[in-house]
């Protein structure tokens, strides 16, 4: 029995103890920590408390929130998508490339922006397609599935447009990402989507029941293969659409777009309790860990840091952030 | 010599040992029983250095012996043959003999003297009666020879005392008589061990002094010549259980629940033919390998079938997926729990509800009804008597065996099925529990749902069935009618080539 090692009684006083016990196992931990996070910080840093500032922080986040919650729902099936940001370099690309007025096939028509959206979803549907078909009918790991994916993907998107960036995008598909209100309205509902049907429906259900135990699914009449496979598409489709407001956002078809955004997205991801190895986690988790890394990211910009002191400053918060997981699931096994 | 004084041991404040003691003299074998929760293991844990006890001592030969982990008890000279065997699979014999110090060349250079080492494993390959040769991989064993490989490790250090878990669960009736007499030959060795199993028969055949534990305490310490098994079970249980397999009023009906003809898969079954009646427990008994889980797992579509046909009330099951035959009546308890029978980490309510979750859908959205699946597994979980003090929300893995398993067949009877197929219900539990899940079995049967019971105790079958297959290399090689049960002739068409009348 592994029950014999109890943790050590604290030498804090007992009430204090219980209260970060508490805090510990409080599913809005993260939620928390951004608060305390951003209220320390907030005095010391010129300007991140500014109205512009916090839109700043947003206009950053949601799209990486859009895409962190089509990965949650791969990662509660116990597998991994490294593909996501090359797919939305590909679609932003693609998109480009059909709506732009300078080169775009549709230039000027007036079917460019629907045609031009449609397709960046299908770029990512067709990806997560391809992954989904690689786990589950050839059974390659997820891991080496979606690594190759990512190669080849991000190859395509810089030849497709021979590494060029591609301007000249209709105004009115730049709405889309320049407003913040329609940006968050579109990620809100995504997010509020992804998360009924993780919480309420029969494919959550199943969804969880794969990730903890794939062959006592099968066995007990979960449609495995089918349900993996749906789950890829559905998370290359988010990413198509952190596609769509990523390129509206920034008002270029990039063939780089969001290429070092891969181990923010799974940071986050992280961050917010969905375990590597399947079977738990949560949408509104992701969405407190994507916040509390758009916090750090932030800060740590407006603070004047450069950019590899900050990329080792968030190394260090995931890191803690995973190992306060594992008190948190010691101190869950104890009770 | 060891002797255990007054050993206590608590786990958050419940006491799982109470004042036990009692000595094992050398070259005696003694059988420790007792229902799982008992403290058989936590017992055996304190013995084998996994952990220390709250009160009272244990004694090696008059001094006082107090292990601090595995290493301190294996320099003691104790060895302890877990349940789950502790081998690396990937790892050649030789290396998992000698992984707790392997000779070297030179004392305290890290070169291994492979010469060394490959020889003392043939000297005790030879004396376990095994043709390998030291370097061949742990993997290409089966589990009655690894369990033999267990047991040479303990040789190789010289162990005094060996502390066997459960050791034959998962080893075929011939693997099994050879352990036996390998332990005859330890006994002759002068080397003390202790045994504990639940398979009472065994026991009482092996050892030469039996100790019962109930709810921690000792309350039975005798020669075994002394006891009889109901009253080894009656102490075991605290009650005397009269019947060990309850009786059942019913008779199967006469139409045909599941039809079976014909069934093939090269190398794995062979012009299978049965029928199975509505109201039936039909018993397949065979040995491991004999082909009757494959054939399990093929009428449930788990596996490929290459001929026949399958029929469930007479509609055509060829060809579906395990989820297509669970909507038309079909349920099936795999053989190992663990791995394919439950979600270990998740909430007892999520198990249990997961075949039967589509009932459960309300909207055109997919929406599971929280309050329907609340409502249904809390009956289910009174139906089948799961312990009332496990909460729903409590992870399956924190429970008994029994309670377990009691899980696996709420999620089945969940979904309502007329077709029971269970592969080894009772394995790995406890008396009581067995006597419980029996009963739940004879109830399916007493409302018409028909029943295949695979099973390697030939007494279980013999106990509870209506008709018993015996199968042996992919084919049915007798059926067994009630008035010609006999344990002798199941053995004997299970073990011998061809058909016997």
């Amino acid at each position: 029995m592994t029950a014999a090692e109890t943790p050590n009684p604290p030498a804090a006083p007992a009430n204090a103890w219980q209260f970060v016990r508490r805090g510990l196992l409080s599913d809005y931990l993260v939620l928390w920590l951004s608060v305390v996070y951003f209220a320390v910080l907030a005095p010391f840093t010129p300007g991140f408390a500014s109205e512009s500032n916090l839109q700043t922080i947003l206009a950053y986040a949601l799209p990486i929130l859009v895409v962190s919650v089509g990965l949650t729902l791969v990662l509660i099936i116990g597998g991994i998508d490294l593909s996501v940001t090359s797919m939305i370099a590909l679609a932003s690309v693609v998109g480009g490339k059909i709506m732009s007025a300078d080169e775009g096939w549709l230039a000027g028509n007036a079917l460019a922006i629907p045609v031009g959206l449609l397709a960046m979803l299908l770029v990512g549907a067709t990806l997560g397609a391809v992954n989904g078909f690689a786990v589950t009918v050839c059974r390659i790991p997820a891991f080496i599935a979606t690594l190759t994916t990512m190669m080849f993907v991000s190859g395509l998107a810089i030849w497709f447009t021979l590494s060029r960036k591609i301007g000249g995008l209709p105004p009115n598909f730049l709405l889309i990402g320049q407003q913040l209100w329609i940006v968050a309205a579109i990620t809100g509902v995504a997010t509020w989507l992804a998360h009924s049907a993780l919480a309420r429906t029969l494919y959550g259900r199943w969804l969880y029941a794969i990730g903890h135990n794939t062959r006592a699914a099968l066995v007990s009449g979960v449609p495995v293969q089918r349900v993996i496979f749906f789950t890829y598409v559905v998370c290359g489709l988010f990413a198509g659409l952190a596609a769509i407001l990523l390129t509206a956002g920034l008002e270029t078809g990039n063939p780089e777009m969001a290429r070092d955004n891969l181990l923010d997205i799974v940071g986050a991801v992280v961050i917010g309790g969905t375990s590597l190895y399947g079977g738990k986690g949560r949408v509104i988790g992701t969405v407190f860990g994507v916040l509390f890394l758009a916090l750090v990211d932030n800060s740590l910009n407006l603070l004047g840091l450069h950019f590899y002191t900050i990329t080792m400053i968030k190394g260090g918060v995931i890191l803690a952030a995973a190992l306060t997981d594992a008190l948190r699931n010691k101190l869950l096994a104890s009770r | 010599m060891i002797e255990f004084i007054n050993i206590e041991k608590s786990f958050f404040g419940v006491r799982v040992l109470k004042r036990v003691s009692f000595a094992v003299k050398p070259g005696q074998t003694i059988g420790l029983v007792g229902e799982n929760g008992a403290g058989k293991s936590t017992l055996m844990n304190i013995l084998g250095g996994n952990l220390r006890p709250d009160a009272g001592e244990l004694r090696m030969n008059g001094q006082p012996y107090a292990p601090q982990s595995p290493r301190d008890a294996e320099r003691a000279r104790v060895a302890f043959i877990h349940q789950e065997l502790n081998l690396f699979a990937n790892l050649t014999i030789a290396e998992n003999i000698f992984i707790g110090g392997f000779p070297r060349r030179v004392r305290w250079l890290p070169f291994i003297d492979s010469r060394k080492m490959y020889e003392r494993t043939r000297e005790l390959l030879r004396e376990m009666n095994l043709s390998y040769a030291p370097d061949t991989p742990l993997e290409r064993l089966s589990a009655g020879e690894r369990q033999l490989v267990e047991i040479a490790k303990a040789l190789a250090f010289e162990a005094r005392l060996i502390i066997f878990d459960e050791p034959t669960t998962s080893l075929t009736v011939r693997e099994t008589e050879r352990l036996f007499a390998i332990m005859g030959q330890l006994r002759e060795r002068g080397i003390s061990m202790v045994y504990i199993s639940h398979s009472l028969g065994h026991v009482l055949k092996l050892c030469d002094e039996v100790v019962v534990l109930r709810d921690g305490a000792v309350v039975g310490n005798e020669p075994a010549s002394q006891f009889t098994l109901e009253r080894m079970v009656s102490l075991m249980v605290g009650r005397a259980i009269t019947q060990i397999f309850p009786k059942r009023d019913t008779q199967p009906a006469s139409e045909v629940a599941l039809d079976v003809r014909g069934l093939a898969q090269p190398g794995v079954a062979r012009a299978i033919t049965f029928q199975l009646h509505c109201g039936e427990i039909l018993g397949v008994s065979g040995l491991m390998g004999s082909g009757r889980s494959e054939l399990a797992r093929i009428l449930f579509g788990l596996d490929p079938c290459a001929a026949g046909d399958v029929r469930l009330n007479g509609e055509l099951l060829n060809g579906l997926p395990p989820r297509d035959r669970i909507a038309r009546g079909l349920a099936f308890l795999t053989e190992d729990r663990r791995a394919e029978g439950l979600c270990m980490e998740a909430a007892i309510a999520d198990n249990v509800a997961l075949v039967a979750l589509p009932r459960f859908v309300r909207t055109w959205a997919r929406f599971v009804s929280t309050a329907d699946s609340r409502a249904a597994v809390a009956t289910i979980r009174q139906a089948v008597k799961l312990t009332p003090s496990a909460r729903d929300e409590q992870a399956v893995k924190t429970l008994s065996g029994g309670n377990q398993q009691k899980v696996v067949l709420a999620k089945w009877l969940l979904n309502e099925p007329k077709v029971f197929i269970l592969d080894e219900p009772t394995r790995g539990i406890d008396v009581g529990a067995k006597h419980e899940i029996y009963r739940l079995i004879n109830e399916l049967a007493a409302c018409g749902a028909a029943v295949l019971m695979i099973s390697s105790e030939v007494e279980e079958l013999i106990g509870m069935c209506d008709r018993i297959l015996v199968m042996g290399s992919g084919e049915i090689r007798d059926t067994v009618e009630p008035h010609q049960f006999d344990r002798e002739r199941i053995l004997r068409a299970a073990i011998h080539d061809g058909a016997l009348s």
